[in-house]
């Protein structure tokens, strides 16, 4: 039972904290379908900035060490699809695949690089970011995944900056005519998508094993928080419900088999990893006639259009 | 002079030709950022033991050759199965779980069934069919975006094949000796593509068969349905205005459906010939990842501007500097690279439309030059 908690917590934070980074992009009005590869840049960056800090030094400081250079290496990868989406009018979804895919191709030559060898498999320790309250393991994650719900909540509604990045999203041409800079705004959200993107890929990777092989990406996940996105109807504290939802059935996927009333039931892994996917398209199915996406989300900002 | 002239313009005006040097302008540009990548790794070996080997090994020997055509047959289909999609203004990034489902309907047929090639490969094909029509129906009836189904059954189908094709390890397709699905080559040689001696040109490469025939054939079924049908027309017209489509009377809830199935279709039987000419085995345990060529056709289709018959050339392409990405010395770099230049190569294809103006307006500009220096002589 703990063994469940402490595996849906992880996936709570890691859906939660990648999905509310597409909501930012999305609501300012670009589709992030990069965010699988920002993970897995986030990911990496992190996973090195760790083996990089000297051999004495603190827990707090090889914390926030990893976790910032997962931040910015998210942030200057999602910049890239800034870059192609608000400068160069690109289409979103196409320039989000090839980030994508450059993405796992990326951490591999990097990951071969920094080992020097054939294997693009990293270790680390990941100890500082793990702590014990008698039998349940928390990680240090779990206090940023809260800390940014929260500032999610408060940034999106109840700052002037969250309502223009909303504006943007919904009618960009009424939002510049009375003085707001779109593709500023619309940077912010992506550059913000990055950051929440890069820390969920390390939160993703780092608490539950001591090495990554990057071979694999981060499997999904980031396709995964997408759908959580949407089950969350681009709000905050639906999205993470949603995330606890979604969370619940991965970690099912990992533990079944050690639990004697679920093993008994003879399905394997892959049928539980299938569940989440099944249930939001279930869920779409239904709610698609009420959902609200942001309107404007995928079109490049035409000054000129009408 | 006046000839050379109405040229130019010609060419400026040209769309076809403005895609192709669009595209051919990517492919510079990511090799050229490919090489700052092995510059970024090993300075010293970037040009000779980098580029060169990347560019050039593809055609080194009969071999290399072979591997070529091996990889780039299901690679056409897949990039047909995007491109197809693309013309109907859809987006199919679904093709890698739709190879997937095909991969398991042909190698099912052949290794269970022990049926002929061509029934697998249409058995492949008809489950990427009924893969490709889902987000087809959700688009169509709920309104659900085509992008978002994909991603959601590409996993659902890679879980759901593993599955199958592993059960627990008792599956009869599982070798347990190889933790593969069973080689076709020593379980069931009359499911596989004929190589039609096409083998011994290659350097005895078994998995040089008459596959890169099949996909060549797709490709010009392709170009012809959709140029030179009603059919194609009408498909087209949805992806173009759906409202003007629908009040010319045309039922676009059906052509949604179909353009995703018959893109589902090219995708299954893209698995079907790669796994019927036994390139590769399937490995249900460790596909934790989904095929990336289904991936690589988003990248072929991208490259050839949808374009059915420029797709042969871009994903002869990719396959091309993906053998010479394996023929890297390991003891350097690392075969990915040829994926980073790859990718690389997509990323700057989503600007084409940039690259496309900016090229019209060279050749424009050059024209105008022209004009001006006759105006001179007078």
């Amino acid at each position: 039972m703990f063994l469940l908690m402490k595996y849906t917590l992880l996936y709570t934070v890691v859906l939660m904290l990648v999905a509310l980074g597409g909501m930012f992009s999305e609501r300012s009005g670009i589709i992030n379908i990069a965010l699988e590869g920002i993970m897995v840049i986030g990911g990496l960056i992190g996973v090195i900035a760790i083996n990089l800090m000297p051999e004495g030094a603190s827990a707090l400081a090889i914390v926030a060490a990893s976790v910032s250079a997962a931040a910015i290496a998210g942030m200057l990868y999602a910049a890239l699809l800034a870059f192609a989406s608000i400068n160069l009018n690109a289409d979103q979804t196409i320039g989000g695949t090839a980030l994508n895919m450059l993405a796992t191709a990326l951490a591999m030559v990097i990951a071969k690089g920094f080992n020097g060898s054939a294997s693009a498999k990293l270790d680390y320790s990941n100890r500082p970011f793990v702590y014990e309250f008698g039998p349940l393991t928390v990680n240090v994650f779990l206090f940023i995944g809260i800390a940014i719900l929260l500032l999610s909540y408060f940034v999106l509604y109840k700052t002037r900056l969250g309502l223009r990045l909303r504006a943007c999203g919904e009618h960009p041409q009424a939002a510049d005519s009375v003085g707001v800079n779109v593709y500023k705004m619309r940077y912010i959200g992506v550059l913000i998508s990055g950051v929440l993107g890069g820390i969920g890929g390390l939160a993703y990777i780092i608490p539950s094993v001591s090495s990554w092989n990057f071979e694999v990406g981060v499997s999904g996940a980031g396709f995964l928080a997408l759908a959580v996105m949407i089950f969350g109807q681009w709000k905050p504290f639906r999205i993470f419900l949603a995330a606890v939802f979604f969370a619940l059935f991965k970690s099912l996927a990992n533990i079944a088999s050690s639990i004697p009333m679920m093993a008994a039931l003879g399905w394997t892994q892959n049928m539980y990893n299938m569940i989440p996917f099944i249930a939001s398209m279930v869920i779409l199915a239904f709610t698609s006639k009420k959902s609200r996406a942001p309107k404007a989300e995928g079109v490049p900002y035409d000054k000129g259009a009408r | 002079m006046n000839q050379k002239k109405s040229f130019i313009s010609r060419l400026a005006s040209s769309e076809g030709f403005l895609s192709v040097a669009a595209s051919l302008l990517c492919i510079v540009i990511g090799l050229l950022l490919g090489v700052v990548v092995l510059a970024i790794i090993e300075p010293a070996h970037a040009i000779n033991d980098g580029l060169l080997v990347i560019i050039q090994s593809g055609l080194k020997s009969p071999r290399n050759m072979g591997t070529v055509l091996a990889n780039a047959a299901p690679l056409i289909m897949t990039g047909l199965s995007v491109g197809f999609a693309f013309k109907t203004g859809l987006f199919n990034i679904g093709a890698a779980g739709q190879y997937t489902v095909g991969a398991f309907g042909a190698l099912y047929c052949a290794i269970v069934l022990q049926l002929p090639w061509y029934v697998c490969l249409l058995a492949a094909m008809l489950l990427g069919a009924v893969w490709g029509a889902i987000p087809g129906i959700f688009k169509a009836y709920l309104n659900i975006n085509e992008v978002i189904t994909a991603i959601m059954f590409n996993w659902i189908g890679l879980y759901m094949v593993n599955d199958f094709m592993y059960g627990k390890g008792a599956s009869p397709m599982y070798d347990l000796q190889t933790t593969k699905t069973y080689s076709l080559r020593k379980v069931a040689q009359g499911s596989m593509i004929p190589s039609c001696g096409l083998s011994d040109y290659f350097g005895k490469l078994q998995s040089v068969t008459i596959a890169i025939f099949i996909a060549v054939f797709f490709a010009i079924v392709v170009y012809i349905v959709l140029n030179k049908t009603t059919f194609g027309y009408e498909l087209k017209a949805c992806g173009f205005n759906k409202n003007a489509a629908q009040y010319a009377g045309i039922n676009d809830k059906k052509n949604i459906i179909l353009s995703m199935m018959i893109a589902g279709a090219l995708a299954g039987v893209g698995a079907g010939l790669y796994y019927l000419s036994t390139v590769a085995e399937w490995n249900p345990q460790v596909s934790t990842a989904l095929p990336a060529i289904g991936f690589n056709g988003i990248s072929a289709a991208l490259l050839a501007c949808s374009n059915p018959i420029g797709t042969v050339f871009s994903s002869l392409f990719i396959s091309y500097i993906t053998v010479g990405g394996t023929k890297l010395s390991t003891q350097y770099y690392t075969k990915e690279i040829a994926d980073v230049i790859t990718a690389l190569i997509i990323y700057l294809c989503a600007f084409s439309m940039l690259f496309k103006s900016r090229i019209r307006v060279l050749l424009a500009g050059k024209k105008r030059g022209a004009g001006l220096g006759k105006g001179g002589d007078d």
